[in-house]
């Protein structure tokens, strides 16, 4: 098989839509193309059922009813609906809300707006594996703690939280549980009555679906109330007004029912392919290493730090390869990646770090090229190091007084 | 973000890349930056004792455009007396590699280390010197 460049390999920030997920969509764009709220008319109704086909869809993927699935235009959406709305709705009952010093920005940031609203946020620290100790949930749970929101896996060092154990932990104070799941469903099991989550936030790019796209579940039994952040026509049982994007809707149906049907496979392919290319850089490359756990993690990441050398040089040179790094200067802050920093990575090591993404379309043929690649470019720039030279010297570089900058 | 050309050409292709003995009293030696910032820069200069930079190595831990504007330092500085070496100017170095605002501050680091070196250089020579007279004067004692 030829290789074909450049080769993708930064699937936590989007994924390829499948081809079957596109055949799916098409005839929703010219023949069934009627508003799903059209009543008085077979255009209408048509599209009504592909839209609520795919409710069920993606409802079946997190073990929820089709009825739970409210549609958004992203997990961004999803995580202000969820998180603002329950927030709003519950304000009588308490102002404590609770998340995670990794979330998303969608998630963090929200929260940082109900501060300034008069909420009381706390961010909980993860351990070095990534993930949230459950006890560390339990201290800091009060009374007056109306939300919890936790993200299901991570996007840059892909750790998976132990979900159903916080789960529990969230409902012995009775507080409402929402999870950011964007990264971890369809590549992992979650099951929304196994982990007690109230509210959880999708999204259709991140697997294989369309963008634009996301939904939130809204627990129905018992029923989770928020308040509707955007006014208008009423839809989505008045949670989130709007027209229905019918086609992608339809479209992350079946990339939710695709993801399903082959995530015991896939999983395991993906595993293997991850592994493939870490033994092939770790063995051939000193002074690497792995960000997050590596018992609990997506199988398709890969966060590697290489001592020396600098990310965004290390990306300049892989030009034909699409990942990402926390270096700052991919940054437009200049800060290195605040996930890492929370799992107690240095600095230093944070600017040396390269995510990659494994996806449903990479192959062994890419990895390895892939494998030889980084090896390659890091034996390079370490040349080029006057770290690394420091190093081979014998030199303490933490010994070394450094001009910060 | 999109590099200008000639920080591709001097990341592809970095000129004198390398170490000089930082002990040889003809070398001075800048090192600049911080790991934690992301950049250091090794930038070794070796000057005749006429002044004239003979020779110019480095070293750069940093992005694309650090290595850029170190490798571009290294070519500008050889063959400059010391006076001309310090009056190279961070924004020169901007100019030239098409350095977008975020990038500035490798330029700055350049300038830093090419001062550095030459501060490093002048303080082996005063050094030298002082040692020199030294001995020189003790050995006027002994004569007496």
């Amino acid at each position: 098989m030829t290789l074909k460049l450049p080769i993708y390999m930064d699937n936590h920030a989007t994924t390829q839509v499948d081809p079957r997920v596109v055949e799916a969509m098409l005839p929703y764009f010219t023949e069934v193309f009627g508003n799903a709220a059209s009543r008085s008319h077979s255009f209408g109704w048509t599209a009504e059922k592909g839209v609520e086909l795919a409710r069920d869809q993606v409802g079946a993927l997190i073990g929820a009813s089709g009825k739970e699935i409210v549609w958004t235009s992203g997990a961004t959406e999803s995580d202000n609906l969820a998180i603002k709305g329950a927030a709003e709705f519950n304000k009588d009952r308490g102002k404590h809300i609770i998340t995670v010093q990794t979330e998303h920005k969608a998630v963090l940031d929200t929260c940082k707006r109900l501060e300034k609203e008069g909420f009381d946020v706390t961010y909980l620290p993860v351990e070095q594996d990534g993930r949230v100790n459950p006890a560390t949930l339990r201290a800091a749970m009060t009374d007056k703690t109306i939300l919890v929101s936790i993200m299901l896996a991570n996007n840059e060092i892909g750790s998976v939280n132990p979900i159903e154990e916080l789960g529990a932990v969230v409902k012995e104070r009775g507080a409402l549980f929402h999870v950011d799941a964007v990264q971890g469903v369809g590549k992992i099991p979650f099951d929304v009555n196994a982990a007690r989550v109230d509210l959880a936030s999708l999204s259709a790019h991140k697997m294989y679906g369309p963008k634009g796209i996301g939904a939130l579940y809204v627990r129905r039994k018992p029923r989770v109330r928020i308040t509707a952040q955007i006014d208008g026509g009423g839809h989505e049982r008045g949670m989130r007004s709007g027209t229905l994007n019918v086609p992608s809707i339809v479209g992350f149906g079946k990339a939710a029912e695709l993801c399903g049907a082959e995530m015991v496979s896939e999983g395991k392919r993906l595993l293997a392919l991850r592994e493939r290319l870490r033994e092939g850089i770790q063995s051939q490359v000193t002074d690497t290493f792995v960000n997050g756990s590596m018992e609990h993690r997506l199988p398709g990441n890969l966060n590697i730090s290489f001592a020396y050398v600098e990310g965004e040089a290390m990306l300049m040179g892989l030009k034909d390869v699409a990942v990402s790094s926390g270096s700052a200067c991919t940054s437009a802050s200049l800060e290195p990646s605040y996930v890492l920093r929370a799992v107690g990575v240095e600095e230093e090591m944070a600017h040396t770090s390269i995510r990659f993404g494994l996806g449903r379309f990479n192959t062994d043929e890419e990895v390895d090229y892939v494998t030889k690649l980084v090896v390659g470019k890091v034996n390079k720039l370490r040349e080029l190091s006057p770290l690394y030279e420091m190093a081979q010297q014998g030199i303490d570089l933490k010994s070394i007084q450094w001009a910060a900058h | 973000m999109a590099y200008s050309e000639k920080v591709i050409e001097h990341y592809e292709n970095p000129r004198n890349v390398g170490s000089f003995d930082k002990d040889d009293p003809s070398v001075g030696t800048g090192l600049v930056g911080a790991p934690a910032c992301g950049d250091v820069m090794k930038l070794q200069l070796k000057i005749s004792d006429a002044g004239i930079i003979e020779d110019a190595k480095f070293k750069t831990f940093g992005c694309g455009s650090a290595i850029a504007s170190s490798s571009l330092a290294t070519e500008w500085v050889k063959g400059m007396t010391i006076d001309q070496a310090m009056d190279i100017k961070n924004t020169q170095i901007v100019e030239e590699l098409n350095l977008p605002p975020v990038k500035i501050h490798c330029s700055v680091l350049a300038e830093d280390a090419i001062k550095g070196a030459i501060a490093d250089y002048k303080a082996k020579r005063a050094a030298k010197r002082e040692a020199q007279a030294e001995t020189k004067s003790e050995t006027a004692k002994a004569a007496v």
